[in-house]
């Protein structure tokens, strides 16, 4: 009853929030919408960052694929929201508008995340086999392989891009979400399974010497982080309302990788710190022109330098807080 | 017909190799190897360096497909399989080059090895039911009831690669313990032990193996552990069985006596 009073009480936070910054709650008050924009794509990717720790950070197998994802998951929602919208809507016509919006868009999700789970199964399977470089290789070009793909479905656009998806989603989605995956993903770091995972991380030998079936463990963490990113996929084309398959090359995916290394791999609050201050920098430095990304190169090389291991390392921002702040969060166990 | 003791015909062997051959190229590491490890049994295995005794940990535990051969545990044949179908098996093994989850912390070491014998799944642990978090305590207390008689209980919290030596060799094998084997293989876990340390470890192996009755295979250049404590030792050299028997013969065995010290 508890944790679903505090559900129920994050939603309507969100909701409230998303009325503030929409313009709809304090009647003449409006954020920039150039400013509402950078932090719902920060919401995005928040989601990407954090599905993709879960295979990087803390399954340690090298990803460079996680575009290629996100790309099935914003086209097959749109493919699907715009061709059966419709229908959908009239299925559910007896909701407002924000309702039918809501179930359209929660339909692309599933849609996504289902498409996006069986594409992460297929590439996972061959390649996980692989260790290093050469997995990091071979999904760079799974990666690549789904991109190209699309980008000769003319179902979808093709080349021309594909344009007239409705506007479902919006700050309250992205960050219910973004949520939703944050706690889905500490939940699976902190389970009897997670802990399988970082100890493939660590030793794979010994994982499986230990009886963990290292094959199995990794192919479901590479499912669900490719879900993820798919989930995150249907809320850019539906918000954004137009889909190029540009904006899902490798270098998306290496983005999504100075993310997770600049907040610490294995760290999920040091993804969304990752994330947050990626989008920050890139949108920050703007007015530095041709300048702009010599800069933040600069400013990586710095990092790397100064803390090689990322911000929040491999713990998370709690560990970081003083004692009595955390109330036994993360604290260690008693010795018993 | 020859007549055997009489506790020897009514034990089956619990892990048996019959014709056991491991090549690498032109290198034959274990050549023809045949052995029975029987039930609560603490069996050592010994020879010169580069005899082949953790190529046979790695072929027993599924790191190598045996070249030829045939392996079985408790009368199912487990050649070939993969080393996490072999642990569930029933077989945990120690590592010579100690192999702990250096960043996780002792705790979470013993935990990762409980994982194979679990019921609850993936869904459960994310939805948080109840069966979950009845699991998840019942493997707490085990892995910390594990911890004390293994003296680790209080660097529970302690990440892995911060122990020293001979903690982390006790914790490769509580890990090992976890897995709730019935043969245990401990690769040399006297190395670079202290004679007070490797004195504790053959209290430590004799008691785990009275207490538990599991059978222990055990590779050590330490010859005081492996007299002390092994009712059998199979020497190998080469690759090759030299000798098999009571410790007490195998002190006397004038083949061994060369492959240790050379020929005359």
């Amino acid at each position: 009853m508890k944790r679903l009073a505090g559900a129920a009480g994050f939603v309507v936070a969100l909701w409230l929030a998303n009325g503030l910054l929409a313009g709809s709650l304090v009647p003449g008050y409006r954020i920039s919408p150039y400013v509402l924009q950078v932090i719902c794509l920060a919401g995005i990717n928040i989601i990407l960052a954090v599905s993709l720790n879960l295979i990087n950070g803390f399954t340690g197998q090298f990803s460079i694929g996680h575009a290629g994802f996100m790309a099935i998951g914003g086209y097959s929602s749109a493919f699907l929201t715009v061709t059966f919208g419709d229908r959908i809507r009239a299925a559910v016509s007896f909701l407002p508008e924000s309702g039918q919006n809501g179930v359209l868009l929660l339909a692309g999700v599933a849609a996504a995340a289902i498409l996006a789970a069986i594409a992460g199964f297929l590439v996972g399977v061959p390649s996980l086999r692989l260790r290093g470089d050469y997995l990091a290789i071979v999904t760079l070009g799974f990666g690549e392989i789904i991109r190209v793909f699309i980008l000769n479905i003319d179902a979808v656009g093709g080349a021309r891009g594909f344009s007239g998806i409705p506007k479902l989603a919006n700050f309250f989605w992205i960050y219910l979400f973004a949520a939703i995956t944050i706690l889905v993903v500490s939940r699976i770091v902190r389970s009897s399974f997670g802990r399988t995972l970082i100890a493939i991380r660590e030793d794979e030998i010994a994982a499986e010497a230990m009886g963990v079936d290292t094959t199995r463990s990794k192919v479901i963490s590479f499912i669900v982080s490719s879900a993820m990113a798919g989930i995150a996929g249907a809320l850019f084309g539906h918000y954004l309302m137009y889909l190029h398959t540009n904006s899902f090359t490798f270098i998306k995916s290496i983005e999504i990788i100075i993310m997770i290394v600049i907040g610490g791999l294995g760290s999920i609050t040091g993804s969304v710190l990752g994330a947050v201050l990626y989008i920050g920098l890139t949108e920050g430095l703007r007015e530095f022109a041709q300048y702009r990304m010599v800069l933040f190169s600069f400013l990586l090389i710095v990092l790397m330098i100064v803390r090689p291991q990322g911000i929040l390392g491999h713990r998370e921002i709690l560990a970081f807080l003083p004692r009595r702040w955390r109330l036994g969060v993360d604290a260690p166990p008693a010795a018993g | 017909m020859r007549l055997r003791p009489p506790d020897r015909v009514a034990r089956v062997p619990l892990l048996e190799l019959s014709g056991v051959t491991m090549r690498f190229g032109g290198l034959v590491a274990v050549n023809d190897l045949s052995l029975g490890v029987e039930p609560g049994q603490l069996y050592g295995l010994i020879g010169p360096n580069g005899a082949g005794k953790t190529t046979v940990f790695n072929v027993i535990t599924g790191v190598y497909r045996p070249t030829a051969g045939q392996i079985s545990f408790e009368g199912h044949s487990i050649g070939g399989k993969r080393s996490g179908s072999i642990t569930r098996h029933g077989i945990a093994r120690t590592f010579q080059n100690i192999r702990l989850f250096a960043d996780m912390t002792v705790l979470d070491n013993v935990k990762v090895a409980f994982h194979c014998r679990q019921e609850a799944h993936l869904g459960a642990a994310i939805l948080r039911s109840p069966l979950h978090a009845a699991e998840e305590t019942r493997i707490d207390r085990e892995s910390r009831e594990l911890l004390k008689i293994f003296h680790l209980d209080n660097l529970a919290g302690e990440k892995a690669k911060n122990l020293p030596y001979g903690s982390q060799r006790r914790l490769e094998i509580a890990r090992a313990m976890a897995t709730s084997p019935r043969l245990l293989l401990l690769d040399e876990p006297a190395a670079g032990m202290n004679p007070q340390e490797s004195n504790d470890l053959m209290d430590l192996i004799r008691w785990v193996r009275d207490q538990y009755g599991m059978a222990i295979l055990l590779v050590e250049h330490n010859m005081k552990v492996v007299m002390g404590i092994c009712e059998t030792v199979h020497v190998l050299d080469y690759g090759s069985t030299i000798a098999v028997g009571p410790p007490a013969e195998i002190q006397e065995n004038p083949k061994v006596i060369e492959a240790y010290l050379g020929g005359a």
